[in-house]
């Protein structure tokens, strides 16, 4: 589905994403993770085109999409949400979700009846006319997500859509992405909530200082060294690797 | 916006309103009071389907206002054409122009108040050019020669002029309307409320907004093409001047920006306050101080417009039908 080998993206002197290299099969679950700062966010938004990158190649089903503009990638079938949520403000939340439809229904009609379903998939039906400045954080987080669903997406890319949210909507959530994977949507997910990562992704990416520096399946990456040293310093990567089996997550 | 889930009825109600109204008086005041109030309510919709319902605020919206008052102006004086082709001239011109001005402003990536200052800049260019080339007659503007027939677009009776308006009116607002139902209005709100998520949806932020600014700027070129027939006589400072700007903005803006009937509104509380001073003062000018203090309260009480006051009703009913809606959901 994605493929990225060796971006770089440069900002001045400072290697955000330093020879980045990574691999989304279709139907997956992938997660992207990193301590803040490590350019996660940079990397989503390179390969989603917001980002002129300086070096690599991005491969969306196997047709380089380096050089396209923002709306060409997201017509093609690969659409971001933003880690700091962007809402249409003044428009009502059904407003919200059919801007994405219209991207598949030329009619207001199909547009709307599309939105509808989409709003009961992501749990807001009953929110349908409130204005999207009105909405919590966890209201917010689940318009960018049914914005972005509802332009009918191959490849979602999910930029911390669990961040604020409370342990109930973080359970609610992650069976919404689960359902949405299930649906036949590939998903690539940057997240800090960890127990959130180990249950729902099948590969793991880790970021640090621009570069990917671990990648694995969740019980491999976890009790990767240098992942622990990246969170937790080399001290605690000393003591947790002696010690190793019985520790848990980092 | 409460206007566009009225029903049919309430528009045709207005319509027929609008077509009574010139004959409740054989007074020609009352008859270019109405006049007025439609090319405001015209011009000013130009304004607001870019400014309003698309995001791209202009300060210089006068630009295609004065390129279509000239284009028609020119076809008829300088090449001979039946003045009735300055209506499809214009609107070609004035589409032009703001093809022209938008491509060069959102090509160099300017947004928001940089964008209103390029604007403001291009109308003063085009005056100044209008100002010392030949074919518009430099500074001393072009005069139209008086000969009272329909087939030069010219009429003995005003009430001629007032349909006129009247149609091209109900076609902006026909616009308004589309806008607000359709695909593209959809996509011109979302630009408006946020560029990059639109764009991050799919949406052609760029080829959307360029779109606009030419519908915009044809329905400002045929309002200067009604103007140049209504007065008979245009020069730079009259078709481009920067008043004419500030107008058409300030319409829309006390009326509401954004919504379908806003400018008609804003245009007929202008027309009434520039009429009503003019006959009690002599003072010139006295109608903009009186507008621009009538701007300051509408901004300090009703930021939205005057729509508004129909709106806050509405909320305050939607209020109570959602605050009955979680109790439904509980059982």
């Amino acid at each position: 589905m994605l493929k990225v080998k060796g971006l770089t993206k440069i900002f001045g002197g400072l290697r955000a994403v330093d020879n980045a290299s990574l691999e989304v099969a279709a139907g997956q679950i992938v997660s992207l993770i990193g301590p803040n700062g490590a350019g996660k966010t940079t990397l989503f938004a390179s390969i989603a085109g917001f980002h002129k990158i300086n070096e690599g190649q991005v491969e969306l089903l196997g047709k380089n999409i380096v050089g396209l503009e923002v709306h060409e990638i997201a017509r093609l079938g690969m659409v971001r949400t933003f880690q700091i949520t962007q809402p249409f403000a003044k428009l009502s939340v059904l407003e919200n979700i059919a801007v994405g439809a219209y991207q598949q229904f030329a009619s207001r009609d199909q547009a709307h009846a599309h939105a509808r379903l989409i709003a009961e998939k992501v749990g807001m039906a009953g929110m349908l006319d409130q204005p999207a400045s009105e909405l919590t954080v966890a209201g917010r987080k689940r318009l960018e997500l049914a914005r972005a669903l509802a332009t009918g997406p191959k490849l979602l890319l999910l930029d911390e859509v669990m961040a604020g949210l409370n342990p109930q909507e973080i359970i609610e959530i992650i069976a919404l992405i689960r359902s949405i994977r299930d649906s036949g949507v590939t998903i690539l997910l940057i997240e800090h909530v960890m127990h959130a990562v180990m249950s729902l992704s099948e590969y793991i990416y880790v970021l640090s200082y621009g570069k990917i520096i671990a990648e694995g399946k969740p019980e491999e990456v976890v009790n990767n060294r240098e992942v622990i040293e990246a969170y937790l310093g080399r001290g605690a990567a000393d003591q947790m690797t002696g010690q190793a089996p019985g520790v848990e997550h980092a | 916006m409460i206007f566009n889930r009225l029903p049919w009825t309430l528009h045709l109600l207005l319509l027929v309103v609008a077509i009574i109204f010139p004959f409740t008086s054989d007074s020609a005041f009352v008859i270019n009071f109405g006049v007025l109030a439609l090319f405001y309510a015209f011009i000013g919709q130009s304004w607001n389907i870019a400014g309003g319902f698309a995001g791209q605020l202009s300060f210089g919206h006068v630009a295609f206002f004065g390129v279509g008052a000239y284009a028609s102006t020119i076809v008829q004086m300088r090449f001979g054409f039946n003045p009735w082709w300055g209506l499809p001239v214009s609107a070609l011109a004035g589409a032009a122009a703001g093809w022209f001005i938008s491509v060069l402003s959102f090509r160099a990536g300017l947004k928001g108040s940089y964008f209103a200052l390029i604007t403001l800049a291009f109308a003063e260019v085009f005056r100044i050019i209008s100002n010392s080339i030949e074919i518009t007659g430099g500074g001393l503007g072009m005069l139209i020669p008086m000969k009272q027939t329909a087939a030069n677009f010219q009429f003995g009776d005003r009430r001629a002029f007032y349909f006129i308006i009247l149609a091209l009116t109900v076609i902006s607002i026909a616009i308004a309307l589309w806008l607000k139902a359709s695909r593209f209005g959809a996509r011109l709100a979302a630009i408006r409320e946020n560029e990059d998520s639109a764009r991050a949806l799919g949406i052609n932020v760029f080829s959307e907004k360029i779109k606009i600014m030419a519908i915009s700027g044809a329905i400002a070129g045929v309002g200067g093409c009604f103007f140049s027939q209504y007065f008979l006589y245009i020069d730079p400072t009259i078709v481009f001047g920067v008043d004419k700007s500030v107008e058409m903005l300030l319409v829309s803006m006390i009326g509401g920006a954004g919504t379908v009937y806003g400018p008609l509104i804003g245009a007929v509380l202008l027309a009434l306050v520039s009429e009503v001073t003019r006959s009690m003062f002599s003072l010139q000018g006295l109608s903009l101080v009186l507008y621009g203090t009538l701007l300051v309260i509408i901004i300090a009480f009703l930021p939205n417009g005057l729509v508004e006051l129909f709106k806050k009703k509405e909320r305050k009913e939607a209020g109570r039908l959602t605050s009955a809606a979680p109790k439904k959901g509980e059982a």
